[in-house]
């Protein structure tokens, strides 16, 4: 075997002076970066292990531990990037593609911080939420073009189900498998006691969850795992996943050492084999399949679930958003490059997809011409990071968000981004039941209750501030943004004006 | 400096409204005294009137007031309008000059009706085809504007205080059944006549005091239908939801109140699960059609008028009966300086309307 080129990312720092030897760190490293020297009575540290995931940073009793990059330099050179040589060393150690977690982390711009909300002054006065009525519930789903009423002014449309959130939040797809037991029960707890929804992700969903089936939506996949007659009935809506924002095009791989028993029994597929998602769905392979399996998904529900439709924000996704409603879908579902993800292929993450902002904007826009975006839901995943994101997202169009990497955050994901080594020391991303434990869904759901409910607090605030009292009157208000350090075309796309303006 | 409809100008306004149910005509002196008396609430930028019930003779025949900015847009204007509508007669709007009101346009009416042969091409209704054509001169014909095109029923604005206005257009000539004023105080306006209130589309008029903050959500929604809002006035906006909700989706007026001013999902849920389910409906199919933030408006129409608060009442808005008559205006001065002792008067709570329809009128 030849040398190992690689070099540590991080450097452990331990100050010894504040070092108790108690090896917390030894035992909760699931890396195996320390290891305790008996001889010397020291700690000391594997630095190439290390994936930075703050997990003995925050456990150490003595704040002893602080990881810091890497001081190795390269030679300088702005097209050779340290990134650049580190990932060939590895690829020729190891002739793989390249594995990346979670969302794409490049320096592309990120629109939701080019825009700015607007606020009431004297000539109409903001409303304090803490005094006044604040609405901010959603219905998701299929809405008629109009309601027709009799001769008597009684209502006699009938609205095709809608599903209820109290907030326009929801968390998103994250299959069991690619997260533990307990980060699962933790978010279908804390969707239950919002009232809002959370996404089995396309692993099935665990006969023990089905009581929280009100708050939950049940996802179809191409791999089509876990799916059968109950299971989509015991959800609120059922989506069909076409695509991921963070690998737009491929499948997903779930690793045979990932499926043991319980993942086993919900995905209906032998214990310890790959669990593989195909890149298309083989029952569809044009929008006219699509529809085939939207209509019977309808029927083996008896068309008392919306079903949603999830795709990656591609280059055309106007035109194929237009489709999918044509097609019969109750909401639409798009996912911006910057989503998570256990596992995806570097190259793809990192390069595949556009920025959710624009592609949401452009759907938005495209559907209002084609005189049709009041019968669908439009919701939006792909790297909502604060309160701030999704009043920008609702004004520019969306419905509602799903957040799935900010409810991983609030669970204790430090974003060291290793998903896919399946060794997540926060007991989220892991099914080893030693690391499963350490979530503790009791503790852990109280902190996604508490992130949604500050988040509405402050999308109240926010919409009082522009003197709005329901979160419908924001949607598609484009007036209420102003863009800033945005060129022409820029603005066109978002439908927006500049700040000044 | 840019022109109303290619900025969106906040402001503030006094309106007020008078209705004789029992169908008896009056003229305009009574509106005239009510808004004036609400002089403050105007700046001089803006002021107009809605009249129910004035051309009687022409009662059948859509009425075009159009103002022009010159000569050779009134010749290309006629020449539209007479390819798409009969005229039945044409005319100058009689007007007397008036200290503080300046810069008036050319300013013209028509009484006209739909050619029948476009009507059969074209699978609308006269009035469907009536507004089509009132929108494509708005927004094609630069520097022409219909600001009225209701039948039996007129609006008369321009820039200046209310009374002023109403004495310009000399509406004490005019006799009608029911008569609503607005006085604007635009924040920021270069004075353009059309950018007067009241909003009109057919017989829909629109007068409203305050700034919604659902603009450009409403605006948005009905632009998906046909509708272009080319001066991006919350009335503009106002009007053609009504137009669409009531005329297009025939959506009844009391429902159509329930979109626009919609009840608190809290105290949905207290409701009988029929009517949750009633207003659930509403609320998910018509979200974009609620009216958000501040405003009172009046709305007049063929058969009547109605008055209505946004729905936590932020903006000031009165009420009062007697005998066949019905008054409503922003301050309770501006009724009782032309009606002595009404039996009845009252402050309507928000997304209450007021509803006072012609004798014989359903809601």
């Amino acid at each position: 075997m030849s040398l190992d080129f690689n070099s540590p990312e991080f450097e452990v720092i331990r100050d010894e002076k504040k070092c108790i030897q108690c090896q917390v760190c030894v035992r909760q490293c699931s890396n195996k970066v320390h290891l305790y020297d008996e001889e010397d009575n020291v700690v000391r540290a594997d630095d190439i292990k290390c994936v930075n995931c703050h997990r003995c940073v925050v456990l150490c009793p003595t704040k002893a531990l602080v990881m810091k990059k890497y001081p190795l330099e390269f030679k300088e050179n702005a097209n050779w990037t340290a990134a650049a040589l580190k990932e060939i060393y590895k690829q020729s150690q190891t002739g793989g593609v390249l594995l990346s977690s979670m969302g794409n982390p490049k320096p592309f711009p990120i629109y939701w911080d080019k825009m700015l909300l607007n606020a009431s002054q004297v000539t109409n006065p903001s409303i304090d939420p803490l005094r006044e009525p604040m609405e901010t519930k959603v219905m998701i789903g299929r809405k008629p073009e109009k309601l027709e009423f009799d001769a008597k002014g009684k209502l006699v449309t009938n609205v095709p189900p809608q599903v209820e959130l109290s907030i326009p939040i929801m968390f998103s797809a994250m299959s069991y498998g690619s997260i533990s037991r307990n980060a699962h029960e933790s978010l279908a707890r804390a969707a239950t006691e919002l009232g809002i929804c959370y996404n089995t992700g396309e692993g099935g969903l665990n006969r023990d969850f089905y009581k929280y089936g009100k708050n939950t939506i049940v996802q179809v996949a191409s791999g089509r795992f876990g799916v059968h007659k109950e299971y989509l009935n015991a959800g609120a809506a059922i989506e069909i996943k076409i695509g991921q924002g963070a690998k737009p095009g491929i499948g997903g791989h779930l690793p045979g050492k990932k499926v043991g028993e319980d993942v086993s029994a919900t995905r209906m597929i032998p214990v310890g084999s790959d669990a593989i998602s195909p890149a298309p769905h083989h029952d569809i392979y044009s929008i006219e399949d699509l529809r085939q399996l939207i209509f019977s998904l309808k029927e083996v529900t008896d068309y008392k679930k919306p079903v949603f439709v999830k795709i990656a924000a591609v280059h055309n996704s106007a035109a194929i958003a237009s489709g999918i409603v044509r097609a019969g879908a109750d909401a639409i579902v798009i996912d911006g490059f910057r989503g998570g993800t256990g596992a995806a292929p570097t190259r793809v993450r990192d390069n595949v997809g556009i920025p959710i902002e624009l592609a949401l904007a452009a759907i938005d826009q495209r559907l209002r011409e084609e005189e049709i975006r009041n019968e669908v839901s439009l919701i939006i995943a792909g790297s909502i990071r604060n309160s701030a994101d999704i009043v920008k997202a609702v004004a520019l169009g969306a419905d509602a968000v799903y957040i799935g990497s900010a409810a991983v955050i609030a669970l204790g994901c430090h974003l060291c981004r290793s998903c896919s080594t399946g060794k997540c020391n926060w007991g989220i991303a892991t099914q080893e039941p030693e690391l499963v434990k350490r979530l503790n869904p009791d503790i852990m759901y109280r902190r996604l209750v508490n992130l949604v409910s500050a988040w509405n607090h402050e999308i109240q605030e926010l919409l009082g501030g522009m003197g709005i009292n329901a979160i419908d009157s924001l949607r598609g208000n484009r007036l209420m943004l102003r863009g800033i350090d945005l060129n022409e075309k820029e603005l066109e796309i978002l439908g927006i004006k500049y700040a000044g303006e | 400096m840019l022109k109303e409809g290619e900025l969106r100008i906040p402001s503030g306004c006094a309106i007020s409204g008078i209705i004789d149910k029992e169908g008896k005509r009056f003229n305009g002196d009574e509106i005239i005294k009510s808004i004036a008396l609400m002089h403050d609430r105007s700046n001089g930028l803006g002021g107009g009137f809605a009249a129910y019930g004035i051309y009687p003779q022409y009662k059948d025949f859509y009425a075009l007031h159009i103002f022009y900015d010159n000569l050779s847009i009134k010749m290309k204007t006629e020449d539209f309008i007479s390819k798409h509508f009969d005229i039945e007669s044409a005319g100058n709007i009689p007007t007397k000059s008036v200290p503080g009101v300046r810069n008036k346009p050319l300013i013209w009416r028509y009484f006209v009706h739909p050619r029948n042969y476009m009507v059969k091409e074209g699978f609308v209704d006269e009035a469907e085809f009536t507004s089509r054509y009132v929108i494509k001169i708005n927004t094609e014909y630069k520097g022409a504007y219909v600001f009225s095109s209701g039948k039996n029923m007129g609006t008369f604005k321009g820039v200046g205080y209310p009374e002023d206005i109403g004495k310009f257009f000399m509406l004490n000539t005019y006799e009608g059944y029911m008569w609503t004023a607005h006085g604007r105080f635009p924040t920021n306006t270069p004075g353009w006549w059309g950018g007067a209130h009241p909003f009109t589309m057919l017989d829909w008029s629109v007068i409203h005091n305050g700034e919604i903050s659902s603009y450009d959500a409403n605006r948005r929604f009905v632009e998906m239908y046909g509708y272009k809002c080319t001066l991006q006035t919350d009335t503009e906006v106002i009007t053609y939801l009504f137009d669409m909700l009531v005329r297009k989706h025939n959506v009844p007026m009391e429902k159509a109140i329930k979109v626009v001013a919609a009840p608190l999902w809290d105290d949905i849920e207290r409701e009988s699960k029929e009517v949750q389910n009633e207003l659930k409906s509403i609320r998910s199919v018509y979200a974009s059609a609620l009216i958000n933030g501040p405003f009172s408006i009046i709305l007049g129409f063929e058969k009547g008028m109605i008055a209505l608060n946004d729905r936590i009442k932020l903006r000031s808005l009165i009420a009062a009966e007697k005998g066949s008559r019905t008054y409503v205006a922003s301050e309770e001065s501006a009724i009782r300086i032309i009606c002595d002792n009404p039996h009845k008067i009252w402050s309507p709570q928000g997304g209450e309307p007021v509803i006072a329809l012609l004798e014989g009128e359903q809601k």
